[in-house]
């Protein structure tokens, strides 16, 4: 039997502690696709949300019925089945929405956020905790999505959300909201995610030493 | 249970009630999604002739043209919808044009699949604003990084130069096909 964590830290590690891009780096393809505004990443990232939720929940329900040799087909097919669903009530119901995120859907199914999540998660765990699990990799999941949006925007087309916050004076970098942008953006990124997970894993290390030595020290002045 | 025939039943089961659930909500979805198509188009009819009040529908050999009239019912030009290739799917789009066929009043996207934030702005008023009252005389031109001189050219989008080179095929190729419906006095 492993460990139980907390409800709350099973939300909150998708958060940080396994951002989907920046420590799993999975869904790269859609990361770096789609974020040339920030607008395109909020989009994208709760379409995936979206998605992630229900299989997660649907595959973990599941989990103990499908033998291990099928599980990535069937985790595939349910994914599929709830893009296209997606897809189908969207159009019919909502064809503004669909419009704007037309070319996204289908980029939904090929995201392996949601199939690394079903196969090291979902297939392990209980519905809730899958739940919590999906609900913080997608906020995760979101906040790098619209984080890179928003400096792909800024520096390629002088906004963020359309609001124009650089003044005309800038020339817009076109490198940036083109593919090459992207690379150069997520790379900038995930480098300065690692410096300060290092900088506090090293802090860390630091305070335990001095600790160590602290206690060190008073018992040897104690034995004197 | 042998672990190989369980691994067929529940494959199958998952394929089976996936198929039903997606047929069940594509039967839905259908006829919304239909009339929701039907709606857009007759929308870009009037989208692309500001002064058009009724229309008219003529089938041709090249797809659906709609003869559109002003308040006086005097015939002010056409709104052909098209479709061709753009850089990865379909690109169907309405284009209004005078009853002459040279002069292009405006286009509007209705469907299609470019590049999320590339080609897909085509979409967008500023590449699509290009095309109002833009000659089509002999045939529309794009031109690349620099503002365009003649009445016939556009500006193609940075980083999407094919979607707009659809684009412009696509109306090229119409409006040839409908110049020669007009000479045979189809339209």
């Amino acid at each position: 039997m492993k460990k139980q964590i907390s409800y709350w830290k099973e939300f909150s590690k998708g958060l940080w502690e396994i951002n989907p891009t920046f420590k799993q780096v999975l869904g790269m393809c859609p990361t770096l696709a789609v974020t040339v505004s920030a607008i395109n990443g909020v989009a994208m990232a709760l379409a995936t949300t979206f998605v992630l939720i229900f299989s997660s929940m649907l595959i973990s329900t599941i989990r103990k019925l499908v033998p291990s040799q099928v599980r990535i087909a069937a985790y595939i097919v349910i994914i599929a089945t709830f893009v296209t669903i997606a897809d189908f009530v969207m159009k019919a119901k909502f064809p503004e929405l669909s419009k704007a995120l037309g070319p996204f859907v289908p980029l939904i199914v090929v995201n392996c956020v949601i199939l690394g999540r079903a196969e090291a998660f979902a297939s392990k765990n209980n519905p809730l905790r899958s739940l919590l699990d999906a609900l913080g990799n997608g906020t995760g999941f979101l906040i790098a999505l619209t984080l890179m949006g928003s400096i792909r925007e800024l520096l390629g087309n002088r906004t963020i959300f359309g609001y124009q916050l650089l003044p005309e004076s800038f020339q817009p970098l076109l490198i940036m909201i083109l593919p090459a942008g992207a690379f150069i953006t997520l790379g900038l990124m995930m480098g300065l995610a690692n410096i300060y997970m290092n900088k506090k894993k090293k802090s860390e290390i630091d305070s335990v030493i001095s600790k160590y030595k602290e206690s060190k020290a008073t018992f040897e002045e104690s034995k004197a | 249970m042998n672990n190989s025939i369980k691994m067929i039943i529940v494959l199958t089961s998952i394929a089976l009630v996936s198929g039903v659930v997606l047929s069940g909500v594509s039967n839905w979805a259908a006829p919304h999604i239909e009339s929701n198509r039907i709606a857009e188009t007759e929308a870009a009819i009037y989208l692309v002739h500001n002064n058009a009040r009724s229309y008219k529908k003529i089938e041709t050999e090249f797809g659906k043209v709609y003869k559109v009239y002003d308040e006086e019912g005097i015939p002010i030009g056409y709104s052909i919808v098209s479709e061709g290739n753009g850089f990865q799917g379909k690109i169907r789009l309405m284009i209004g044009v005078d009853t002459a066929l040279t002069k292009i009043t405006a286009i509007e996207i209705l469907e299609q699949v470019e590049t999320p934030g590339l080609g897909s702005r085509i979409t967008e008023d500023e590449f699509k604003n290009q095309f109002r009252n833009l000659s089509a005389q002999p045939s529309v031109n794009w031109v690349k990084g620099k503002t365009p001189e003649k009445p016939n050219e556009i500006e193609a989008i940075t980083g999407a130069t094919i979607s707009s080179k659809s684009v412009c095929a696509i109306i090229n190729d119409v409006l040839q096909k409908a110049r020669i419906e007009k000479q045979s006095n189809k339209l």
